[in-house]
């Protein structure tokens, strides 16, 4: 165990699948132990090794480069021996493969199982079946927690604080598991959160889960501390959702004019990967003074390393607690 | 076959409001005499006698809404376990829908299932036509010859009749013959890629939803078809309080339009979903806790006519899924009884009206020889201890199929012996 995670709270469960049910001390954990790893990850010198003699498989159902590139880092500055598997979905039987992979993996011995899925649900049906820990690397719709872990910590960095901070989440709701877990961390943290999107894309019920919901960019942005744009899959076009990006793009894509209306300061962000013109306006993506986009890149290896850290120091393997 | 006298019984018969102590009197396969006088002063030499020990001897189950795997998924369920099954849920006859593999949408296959059926001896049999060749929606299946094989009514079982031209025509035709067509309720636009009920548990667990107004919307639709055609239409599992209200007010209207609904739409809503519980994945599915109190209501006024299993076995692999895969429906015939129970053990309704929702009222929808005690009927009995408490086990059932969205739920009341044309089939006495 590093320094790092060596204080008295330890990480109180044994898989990460999602930001709902985190208390606010838990993710405040999490932030600190990964703020350590961002400015030992800086130095030249960087590798850590405890996890060193551990092996991490990241099984990823759905394709991902950026998300399974930087558990990858992430494990490996640690010090762990990194597994990367790629399951195709296409097969009729997909669940099959589900359960099959994971008692196959398990069988394996691994420390972390770090998984992505297609499907909501899936990858907490998936931790049932396995003896280790698993990191939801996102699942479905459903929840992608590191995500929100990363975006936190970069609002953190940035503001200081999260608690009492206006968040806008603009973009496609509906189809966005980064959306729900920015909302359940957002809200533990005590932050006020804004949805923007078309009716299309947001789910009606949705403001039950503590937000407020806009229609409209210049009204929801209004004195809005951090702006976080959602990526928009065009396949939702040909689905009717919306009828052309460039009709998107004019009442929903950010630009100048409509980030205007937040704060002289808001912070913009964005999962990635962009599309520019379509959500995001290149000017503003690449506005060195406003966007912390290349920042969450960054944020996402430290934040991906203190889970890794935290879940192996609860869950030694053989001794499954 | 001899005489067999059933002694010291409650008799219940919801048909003709008889609720009295008696004894009842089984001439073959026949019930030949029943009553609180019959052999007051002691059976008769020559006849058997079995005591029922003050239990309630009752018509046994008419389910009008079951799945049978055979034909087609064997390894979900077979006519046997769906026999013992039905049996040991006190359900003396079943209607199975005509998604088999092949499809009922053919005499042969008809007379297969009743075949095989008739020869096992247990729970009776009958099937459903379909509406369509296939069920693919597009052209009529033939629905004059299956009725004269012996088809109830016609329905596309799991899948809506979505086509309006297509079902006109179904509507329109089968009247010819008086008969019913029976319509899953859902606009299949609407409720495309849905897998719960839209919805804020729907939204917070990521799932795509499948909105009330599916179902809502095509009860109006329908209702107006069959006003036009003058058809007669019967709605399955309806799960909403405007879609019952919409029932409501044609009824109300005199139009001839009959529904039903099923145990998990009175006693679960979505919350049974909770974190991708894929049990409790149900088509149409389980909705809020205001629509189940509605379906209660609908119950209570009449605006329901019966209560049917929708009994669908699927095997763990189809269920052991991420939710969005996973198969639609549960397992029902074991719980049939006692979930309907709840009505009478939570005073919504007296028992014997209770009763007949799942005993006269589908009997008599379907014009089956069943479902009520009278001289002369098949001899298709239940004796039931109303009040004995037991928890769902799922692994304890009869069913190949364990998939009940009831598992681990305590209930109350427990079939004690089942009896088809005169023989005991299922016997559980304590």
């Amino acid at each position: 165990m590093s320094e790092f995670a060596s204080g008295q709270i330890r990480f109180p469960h044994s898989h990460l699948l999602g930001i709902e049910g985190l208390t606010s001390n838990v993710i405040s954990l999490l932030l600190d132990c990964a703020e350590n790893f961002v400015e030992h990850n800086r130095q030249t010198d960087n590798k850590l090794s405890s996890l060193s003699g551990r092996t991490i498989i990241n099984l990823f159902f759905e394709e991902s480069t950026r998300t399974r590139t930087s558990f990858e880092l992430a494990a490996k500055q640690l010090g762990a021996n990194v597994i990367n598997m790629s399951v195709a979905t296409s097969s009729v039987k997909k669940g099959e493969t589900l359960i099959d992979t994971a008692m196959t993996l398990n069988a394996m011995h691994p420390d972390v199982l770090v998984v992505r899925h297609n499907e909501s649900g899936a990858v907490k049906l998936l931790s049932e079946k396995v003896n280790c820990a698993v990191i939801n690397a996102g699942d479905g719709r459903h929840e992608h927690p590191t995500q929100a872990l990363l975006d936190a910590l970069t609002i953190r960095r940035r503001k200081g604080h999260i608690s009492g901070l206006l968040v806008a989440i603009c973009g496609d709701i509906t189809h966005s598991r980064v959306a729900r877990s920015n909302i359940h961390l957002l809200n533990a943290m005590g932050a006020q959160v804004r949805l923007i999107a078309p009716k299309t894309l947001i789910p009606s019920s949705i403001a039950k889960m503590g937000v407020e919901v806009f229609h409209n960019m210049e009204k929801g942005l209004q004195d809005c501390d951090i702006v976080m744009m959602l990526r928009l899959q065009s396949e939702r076009m040909s689905s009717g959702f919306f009828p052309s990006i460039r009709e998107y793009f004019h009442f929903f894509g950010l630009d100048y004019k409509k980030l205007a209306n937040a704060k002289d300061d808001a912070l913009i962000m964005h999962p990635g990967p962009m599309n520019r013109g379509v959500e995001i306006a290149s000017e503003v993506a690449d506005d060195i003074g406003r966007s912390a986009i290349r920042e969450q890149v960054e944020m996402g290896v430290a934040v991906r390393m203190a889970c890794l850290e935290l879940l192996t120091a609860v869950s030694t393997k053989g001794n499954g607690t | 076959m001899s005489c067999v006298a059933y002694v010291n019984a409650r008799l219940l018969d919801p048909a003709s409001g008889l609720d009295s102590p008696g004894t009842l009197l089984c001439d073959g396969e026949l019930v030949s005499d029943f009553g609180p006088e019959l052999f007051k002063d002691g059976v008769p030499e020559g006849i058997n006698v079995i005591d029922c020990e003050g239990f309630c001897l009752m018509p046994g189950l008419v389910d009008m809404r079951v799945q049978l795997r055979e034909p087609g998924e064997e390894y979900k369920g077979t006519l046997e376990s769906a026999g013992r099954t039905a049996s040991a849920g006190g359900v003396t006859s079943m209607v199975c829908l005509p998604n088999t593999n092949p499809v009922i949408d053919d005499m042969s296959v008809l007379e297969f299932v009743a075949r095989r059926a008739r020869k096992l001896g247990l729970a009776k049999v009958h099937s459903y036509g379909a509406v369509t060749k296939g069920l693919e929606g597009k052209e009529l299946a033939e629905i004059g010859l299956l009725w004269n094989s012996g088809a109830l009514a016609f329905t596309d079982g799991i899948k809506s009749v979505s086509d309006a031209r297509i079902l006109c025509q179904a509507l329109s035709y089968a009247s010819n013959f008086g008969q019913m067509i029976i319509q899953h309720a859902e606009e299949p636009s609407l409720a495309r890629g849905g897998v719960m009920n839209s919805g804020e548990t729907a939204t917070r667990l990521g799932l795509t939803g499948i909105p009330r107004e599916a179902e809502i919307i095509m009860v109006e639709r329908d209702i107006r078809l069959a006003e036009m055609t003058r058809g007669r239409l019967h709605f399955a599992h309806l799960s909403t309080s405007d879609s019952i209200d919409v029932v409501r007010k044609a009824k109300a209207r005199g139009l001839d339009i009959t529904c039903d609904t099923a145990p998990p739409y009175f006693s679960l809503s979505e919350i049974a979903v909770g974190d991708y519980r894929t049990f409790a994945k149900l088509s149409p599915p389980l909705r809020t806790d205001s629509d189940r109190l509605a379906v209660i209501e609908g119950l209570k006024d009449g605006t329901i006519d019966t209560i049917a299993s929708d009994h669908a076995p699927h095997d763990e692999e189809s269920k052991r899924l991420p939710f969005a895969n996973a198969a639609f429906g549960g397992v029902g015939l074991e719980t049939l009884l006692a979930i309907t129970l709840e009505l009478f053990h939570n005073g919504h309704l007296d028992l014997l009206n209770t009763l007949k929702l799942i005993t006269s009222a589908p009997s008599n929808l379907l014009g089956l020889r069943a479902g009520r005690l009278k001289k002369g009927y098949p001899a298709d009995l239940t004796l039931v201890d109303i009040n004995r408490g037991w928890k769902v086990d799922a692994d304890a059932m009869q069913s190949i199929s364990k998939n009940s969205p009831f598992d681990g739920r305590p209930v109350q009341g427990s079939v004690l012996m089942t009896i088809i044309d005169g023989r005991i089939v299922f016997e559980q006495r304590a």
